[in-house]
């Protein structure tokens, strides 16, 4: 059988400087173009405002994961001890609250963290073992010492032509088209 | 592949040598993992880890078959070399935390060079540590009992125990030191999987980077949950340590019963850690010639943390004088004569010489800038904080109310073995950290230079 021929995934551009990147960002945005990603060896300032993405949802979601976490924590403790198997020791109350503090802590923190990494990773969409890009041969620089900029193919203002041709105008090394 | 600089135009103040490039930096650490050959003292040092390691297994096996009074423990001594390693090993653990998730939010940037691998410590530390109080029940086949989970008993932990409260401080600080450790190491496994000329190497670290691919996207949610992290990290790392402290201070024991109990001991475990992340940093450095990326200042630094720790802990054992004397309590006063002039006042004598005398020497620049004296005196630090649990254990509990109970105790073969042994495993699990794993974090490092700083528009327009 023979494959189908698929879209272009998008275009990538190489720049050798943060400095290239975010300006091409910033530009690009400007252009309009709006399905777009930069690519960087380490995280650079102000990246995500030049590509014109949002503020993301984690920082709630941990805060969530922290609440139910402790909640976990201290209603396993109040259940335990006031329904389960009522224990009288030294004459201190069912629900000796103070005692049950450090628990509720550290099941705060452990939903709190857990929330951070997995949902870090869930939102980014990995473990991701398959992604267009990694055709690029030279895409491998992007976690050593070059930046790209990539423009995928469903943006609406993309052109194959018109798009290259704006991207090679922001001063970029080379522009690949990258295969779906 | 430029020419690394050389140490000479390193500048006291500069956390990373002049002349580097990403490429460079990448280079230069990511080699380390993907050498063609393994160093010969890299094989030295693993061997005698794994040879101690084989004891730690014997010392274990032995254990089982025969229980626990292979070990010194005895009646008036309940708690004897088992616990006075696992307060060693756990507060080592703490500096690993302290230099990722504390010095992260105070914005120092020299821990990006030794956060790594301060990270990898704790999490060996922290194994070793919880290895202690497994084999100390007895029965470590039982070791469930101590979750909460229905079963046909009927029964539940005991919730208003400081040895529960243990259980679930250090599981979390466990699992919380692995992920933090495990997000952190997963640019740089890209870059490895990226680097890697076999394909071996591109799928072993190629699923470890999970198709990380340094997306803007994914570093802004990457950095968000690193950040949160540190933030979760820091009150986890000071509640492990207060936790610690609290299965002693919560109990009716002269000189365990005092409220100073927890800062005291938290000052104590960062002062020991970062005396392990010494002896640890200065070998290291000079094995694999990363002077450029952890320098004398940041040695300089951490023997000011030491410093400022030590004092901390110095001041510990003086209100603890002080408040026995105070209190006029006879049993606390006594257990305060039995500490400076008892049987065991030997092991006091060498916990000050060691902890409160030793570590004065850090006043002077000579001594913090010279790194074989400063290696010295980390290891001496590293044995007076095993003095200091021994001291607060072992005396404590070997004459306590009555002189009809009391008892003295010494740690046996086996305990000494178990204790090798550890640092055995310690001491393996590293060597293979620094063998597979980058021992410095790369994309860190990689932004502590200046053209990894951009201007945006904002800037610009204002």
């Amino acid at each position: 059988m023979i494959p189908q021929e698929l879209p272009p995934y998008g275009l990538v551009a190489e720049f050798d400087s943060a400095q290239a990147l975010v300006v091409a960002a910033e530009k690009a945005r400007d252009a309009g173009y709006q399905k777009m990603d930069g690519y960087s060896p380490f995280p650079i300032e102000g990246l995500m405002d030049a590509l014109g993405h949002k503020a993301n949802i984690l920082p709630l979601l941990v805060l969530i994961g922290g609440v139910v976490g402790g909640l976990i924590g201290y209603s396993l403790q109040y259940y335990t001890s006031i329904y389960s198997y009522p224990l009288n020791v030294g004459g201190r109350p069912y629900n000796s609250w103070p005692m049950f503090i450090p628990v509720t802590f550290e099941c705060t923190i452990l939903g709190a963290a857990l929330t951070a990494v997995f949902g870090m990773l869930g939102l980014n969409g990995l473990p991701e073992p398959y992604h267009p890009l990694f055709h690029v041969e030279r895409f491998a620089l992007a976690s050593r010492d070059r930046f790209f900029l990539a423009i995928r193919a469903v943006d609406p203002k993309f052109d194959l032509i018109q798009t290259r041709k704006f991207l090679e105008s922001l001063g970029a090394k080379e522009v690949t088209e990258v295969p779906q | 592949m430029a020419q690394a600089p050389s140490q000479s135009e390193l500048q006291e103040g500069q956390i990373i040598a002049p002349g580097h490039s990403f490429g460079t930096i990448t280079d230069k650490i990511g080699s380390i993992v993907q050498a063609r050959r393994t160093p010969k003292r890299w094989w030295t040092g693993f061997l005698i880890g794994f040879t101690l390691m084989m004891l730690l297994f014997l010392t274990i096996g032995n254990l089982l078959a025969r229980g626990i009074g292979i070990w010194g423990n005895n009646a008036p001594v309940g708690w004897g070399f088992d616990i006075v390693n696992f307060v060693w090993w756990i507060g080592i653990g703490h500096a690993g935390t302290l230099i990722s998730a504390i010095l992260l939010l105070l914005r120092q940037r020299w821990r990006t060079s030794i956060n790594r691998f301060a990270e990898a410590m704790t999490l060996f530390a922290v194994a070793c540590a919880g290895l202690y109080p497994l084999f100390h029940m007895g029965r470590p086949w039982f070791f469930y009992w101590l979750l909460p989970y229905p079963n046909t008993m009927e029964l539940w932990p005991q919730w208003r125990s400081p040895l529960i409260w243990d259980v679930f401080a250090v599981t979390t600080y466990a699992t919380v030191s692995l992920l933090f450790w495990f997000i952190g190491l997963i640019p740089d496994m890209a870059t490895l999987r990226d680097r890697s000329k076999w394909w071996i190497g591109r799928v072993f670290y190629g699923i470890l980077a999970m198709g990380w691919r340094g997306s803007a996207v994914h570093w802004h949610r990457y950095e968000t949950a690193y950040l949160l992290l540190a933030g979760l990290a820091t009150p986890l790392v000071v509640s492990v340590h207060t936790v610690v402290s609290f299965d002693f201070a919560v109990s009716i024991v002269p000189g365990w019963h005092v409220t100073i109990f927890p800062p005291y001991f938290v000052a104590g475990a960062i002062y020991s850690g970062f005396a392990m992340v010494l002896t640890l940093a200065i070998p290291l450095r000079k094995m694999y010639k990363l002077e450029d990326f952890i320098t004398d200042t940041h040695l300089d630094y951490m023997a000011r943390i030491m410093l400022t720790t030590g004092l901390m802990v110095a001041y510990g054992y003086g209100i603890e004088l002080f408040m026995a004397w105070y209190s006029g309590n006879v049993y606390e006063k006594g257990l305060i004569a039995n500490r400076l002039i008892g049987p065991y006042r030997w092991f006091f004598y060498a916990l000050i010489a060691c902890n409160v005398v030793a570590p004065q020497l850090l006043w002077f620049k000579k001594v913090r800038y010279s790194p074989w004296t400063l290696f010295v005196l980390s290891l001496i630090v590293n044995l007076g904080m095993w003095l200091e649990r021994y001291v607060i254990i072992v005396v404590s509990l070997h004459r306590d109310y009555l002189p009809s109970s009391w008892g003295m105790y010494s740690g046996t073969g086996w305990d000494w073995s178990m204790y090798l042994g550890t640092i055995g495993l310690f001491f393996a699990c590293l060597f293979l950290f620094i063998r597979f794993l980058p021992v410095i974090s790369i994309f860190e490092m990689r932004t502590l230079l200046p053209e990894a700083h951009v201007h945006t528009e904002k800037e610009a327009k204002p």
